[in-house]
């Protein structure tokens, strides 16, 4: 078997299990994808009479929060990439580095 | 015979002349042309990195679009002033550690500042990235102080933690400013010392990197949650013991957690076995493992 072969059997095969783990998980799940912040945190501290407090800042409202996420997860995002970049190079400069 | 000699003469010169003519333009219409390569192949280069970068940008961007974070950081209001305050503290000195320890890593070692950086995106993202657990039916995130804690310094981990969190706490509804010390003390400092810590002795117990990166990985991950049960048993037993609440909170984290610990194990173990193959010197500092091999 060829290395490309493998490899496009290793993914469709990682694909269809995680595909597979996921759909079973949303299918016989009853626990409604609540953080553990929610389930467990904020459980015990409402039991315990010290339920938790809006943020200073509240972006919790409305889509507010996914803007807020997906701002975040663009400038991260982009530092990541930028500097994995400046660090490690891309393939070809690899391949055309003068000790490669 | 003399004239016509002097005049074939005369013809041989002015078409070696018109031949070295030719041969100079030749050469500066190749020589540009070869420019004009050069910059259409680093046109390309650069369009391809730009590409690839935005690939990455869009998957992570997928990634945590799906569902704002909602995870294991202590939320805002749920300490008492007190042990807010005692958490705080406890946190400080670890704070002060990592700063004293970048200025002098930064000092050392030239590729540090970018490491960091890239280091501390990564912590970032992976913190407020939520993952489903079809076991338990909840969602959590990995911590990822484990890996930053084996790539930079743990000193440094804290650092990228701490400003990782403050971000969470002030702009992303996610953990809080009170609780804030609190939460670096499990995040920062304990994912940080455990995680370096199990990397340290499981390389030297085995001599394997891949082992003590998946170690620090797990453990690092599994002793922020241990620590977050204790500091809210601490703050919230009441009448109750703070062991017995301690271990119904540690239980309650354990469906979601235990499963998350084990692939924030493998993640950290390819990362950093990836950066000792890729870039090894990245790695040589007194903070990091000295020509260890996978």
């Amino acid at each position: 078997m060829t290395p490309a072969r493998r490899r496009i059997i290793t993914i469709v095969v990682g694909v269809l299990l995680l595909g597979g783990a996921l759909y079973l998980g949303v299918m016989h799940t009853h626990g409604g994808w609540a953080g553990v912040d929610e389930s467990v945190v904020e459980k015990f501290s409402k039991q315990a009479g010290r339920p938790a407090q809006k943020p200073l800042i509240n972006t919790d409202q409305g889509d507010l929060l996914l803007f807020v996420f997906l701002l975040g997860g663009t400038v991260g995002g982009f530092v990541l990439g930028y500097y994995f970049r400046s660090l490690f190079g891309s393939k070809e400069q690899e391949k055309n580095a003068p000790d490669a | 015979m003399t004239k016509s000699s002097n005049n074939a003469g005369a013809t041989a010169n002015l078409g070696a002349t018109a031949k070295r003519a030719s041969f100079a333009s030749a050469a500066v219409s190749w020589r540009q042309c070869t420019a004009a390569q050069t910059t259409l192949s680093r046109g390309i280069q650069s369009c391809r990195g730009a590409r690839s970068v935005m690939l990455a940008a869009a998957g992570l961007l997928a990634l945590l679009f799906a569902r704002p974070a909602q995870a294991m950081h202590i939320s805002e209001g749920i300490l008492l002033p007190q042990w807010a305050g005692l958490w705080f503290a406890a946190s400080a000195p670890f704070v002060i550690w990592g700063v004293l320890a970048i200025r002098r890593r930064r000092a050392r070692q030239s590729k540090y500042m970018p490491m960091l950086a890239m280091v501390g995106a990564a912590v970032f993202l992976i913190s407020c990235m939520p993952i489903p657990v079809p076991l338990a039916g909840s969602c959590s995130h990995p911590c990822g102080t484990g890996l930053a804690a084996i790539l930079v310094g743990p000193a440094a981990s804290i650092i990228v933690a701490t400003i990782a969190l403050a971000f969470q706490a002030l702009f992303m509804a996610h953990g809080g400013l009170s609780t804030l010390g609190a939460n670096v003390f499990t995040m920062g400092v304990l994912g940080s010392l455990v995680g370096w810590s199990a990397f340290q002795i499981i390389r030297r117990l085995t001599g394997s990197i891949l082992l003590g990166a998946f170690a620090a990985g797990l453990l690092s991950d599994w002793a922020t949650y241990a620590g977050t049960s204790f500091i809210l048993a601490l703050g919230l037993h009441g009448q109750e013991s703070v062991w017995s609440l301690f271990q119904v909170i540690s239980l309650a984290f354990m469906p979601t957690q235990v499963p998350l610990g084990v692939l924030e194990g493998v993640l950290t173990a390819m990362a950093y076995v990836f950066v000792s193959r890729r870039r090894p010197e990245l790695l040589l500092s007194p903070d990091a493992p000295q020509g260890a091999k996978p």
